[in-house]
């Protein structure tokens, strides 16, 4: 096997079909993804980055081309891909030790006894720093906290590679920074293969090894991929003046504000401008 | 904090006296319907020995309850017992609910009793036919609020099975179960409520023990110090029935 194409995504269109007729949201994705690499999708709203990654996951059947896991062909969720959802998506009648027993014990129940399930929960709820918290209800504790527990139910099953939808977006900005820091430490430690959708640049550039920026839709693609060369482990702080963090940063929002607004946003593409703080003021980001 | 707690019951009290107030006037100016006072001593008198039994024409306040209720449990647990699967089973499959929606629309507007005489046909007694007419007319709000309850389950949760991949078992015990629980629940007060109401007209025609033979027997007898006293006992009974149900439902929500 290649490891160098862990995830591999081949000519993958995505046609929907809706009740105004078929709507083609993905055509032409192209993508390898590595073992080991963290790779972010970003993109206006609707431009189809939440289904490329759903498409990974199994819970969209792509309408044609190829979408491989491990050299497998993606039919469906299999434990192999652990996905961590947007708004953390746990079972409100489960405490936080049995949202994560349930993918523990879906996962692992035939080959090991109760008390090693068991372990291997305490485990994935330890990994997220959220031991005390086991047995609170999901209603108890803070969202960022049910965030925790829905890394550690994707964490537990101990996939192959990670799959997360915006999973900071709705958190506040300290929050999504800590979280954030935590989940280097963790795929340092782990060394899982994450493919994350995001529509914040700073996380993009602070957490991704290559950053995939998508074409707006309908009929997105991949526009441009860029390859985030700074060592780990990194450091926000240092990042912040740091002149290729920033020429990283400013290559990602020139992408999305300048080369390929946002329609919704009203402005129309004009390349020659080159003031990144300028395009930064276009309100646009919000809408993802 | 003490202050407060009494307001709050001045409020109910003051509803209530009114209405006996009321009461009494209407009484006071028709001889023929009795008044508070009377209406009381005639249920001091009654609830001394809610238990005696001079043959089957005959007997205590508190067995004509008993037997109300237990043809309202057996009823309406027959229906719980059919109507919340077949929920489950329309709001899960859509052949099925297509094929029986058109069923469901037909027959749940139909008043309650214009079931007795298909009873009556069918099981060739009484009392069969009155939990008949029970079950079903309490079926419907059950199939339908858990039907709803089924398809309005949010896609993330059934999003979350797909990707732990669980069972049938796990996805009905784990997720379809507790998500649809709140409106099961619904379903079911709102079930009990109308078998609640339906007993008495039911046992009027049907006779035996119970609530609603006993308010046409005392009509008979013009006894309506009873008949009103029967009312009281319907409605609080009701009331309890619901009061029990609500608490049940806050306990088995977990959100």
């Amino acid at each position: 096997m290649d490891s160098s194409k862990y995830v591999q995504l081949e000519h993958v269109d995505m046609v929907f079909t809706t009740k105004k007729g078929p709507f083609q949201a993905l055509q032409e994705v192209n993508l390898n993804i590595a073992e080991g690499e963290f790779v972010t999708l970003i993109g206006h709203s609707g431009c189809g980055k939440s289904t490329v990654l759903n498409i990974v996951a199994g819970l969209l059947n792509h309408t044609s081309g190829v979408a491989l896991c491990a050299d497998r062909e993606i039919r469906g969720p299999g434990p192999d891909r652990g996905v961590v959802f947007q708004n953390h998506s746990l079972l409100p009648w489960l405490t936080c030790f049995d949202n994560v027993y349930l993918a523990v014990d879906r996962v692992f129940a035939a080959m090991e006894t109760k008390a090693q399930l068991k372990q291997r929960t305490h485990e994935a709820l330890a990994m997220v720093g959220l031991t005390h918290a086991e047995h609170k209800f999901p209603n108890e504790i803070s969202g960022g906290m049910k965030q925790r527990v829905g890394i550690a139910r994707a964490l537990a099953m101990d996939p192959k590679v990670l799959l997360m939808d915006e999973p900071f977006g709705a958190l506040d900005a300290l929050t999504r920074a800590h979280l954030q820091d935590e989940l280097m430490k963790i795929t340092a430690a782990t060394h899982k293969t994450v493919i994350m959708v995001t529509h914040d640049v700073d996380e993009a550039v602070l957490l991704s090894d290559r950053i995939v920026m998508m074409t707006n839709g309908p009929s997105a693609t991949v526009g441009e991929i860029l390859k985030v060369d700074l060592p780990r482990p990194r450091n926000r702080l240092a990042l912040a003046d740091n002149p290729t963090y920033n020429h990283y940063r400013a290559d990602v929002l020139r992408f999305l504000y300048e080369k390929h607004a946002h329609k919704e946003a009203g402005v129309t593409p004009t390349p020659a401008v080159d003031n990144v703080v300028e395009l930064k003021q276009v309100p646009a980001k919000e809408a993802a | 904090m003490w202050k407060e707690r009494s307001l709050g019951l001045l409020a109910p009290f003051l509803g209530l006296l009114g209405f006996v107030l009321l009461w009494s006037l209407v009484s006071a100016t028709n001889p023929q319907l009795p008044g508070p006072v009377s209406t009381w001593a005639a249920a001091v008198e009654l609830f001394k020995d809610p238990f005696y039994q001079n043959g089957p024409n005959d007997q205590g306040i508190g067995w004509n309850i008993l037997n109300s209720l237990a043809r309202v449990g057996i009823g309406f647990g027959m229906a719980a017992l059919i109507g919340i699967p077949l929920g489950f089973i329309i709001g899960r499959v859509k052949f099925f609910n297509d094929m029986l929606a058109p069923i469901i629309s037909l027959l749940r507007p139909v008043s309650p009793l214009a079931w007795l005489p298909i009873g009556l046909l069918v099981f060739q007694k009484a009392e069969p036919a009155a939990i008949w007419v029970i079950f079903i007319s309490s079926i419907w709000p059950m199939i339908i609020n858990t039907a709803v309850g089924v398809s309005r389950i949010p896609q993330d949760y059934l999003n979350v099975a797909r990707v732990l991949n669980l069972s049938s078992w796990k996805l009905f015990t784990k997720i379809l179960l507790p998500a649809t629980l709140p409106y099961v629940m619904t379903g079911v007060r709102l079930a009990i409520g109308v078998a609640w109401l339906v007993i008495v007209a039911a046992e009027m025609l049907t006779g035996g023990v119970g609530l609603g033979f006993w308010v046409w027997d005392e009509w008979n007898n013009l006894n309506v110090e009873h008949i009103i006293i029967a009312i009281f006992v319907v409605g609080l009974i009701g009331l309890l029935l619901e009061q029990f149900l609500l608490l049940l439902a806050s306990r088995l929500r977990t959100e």
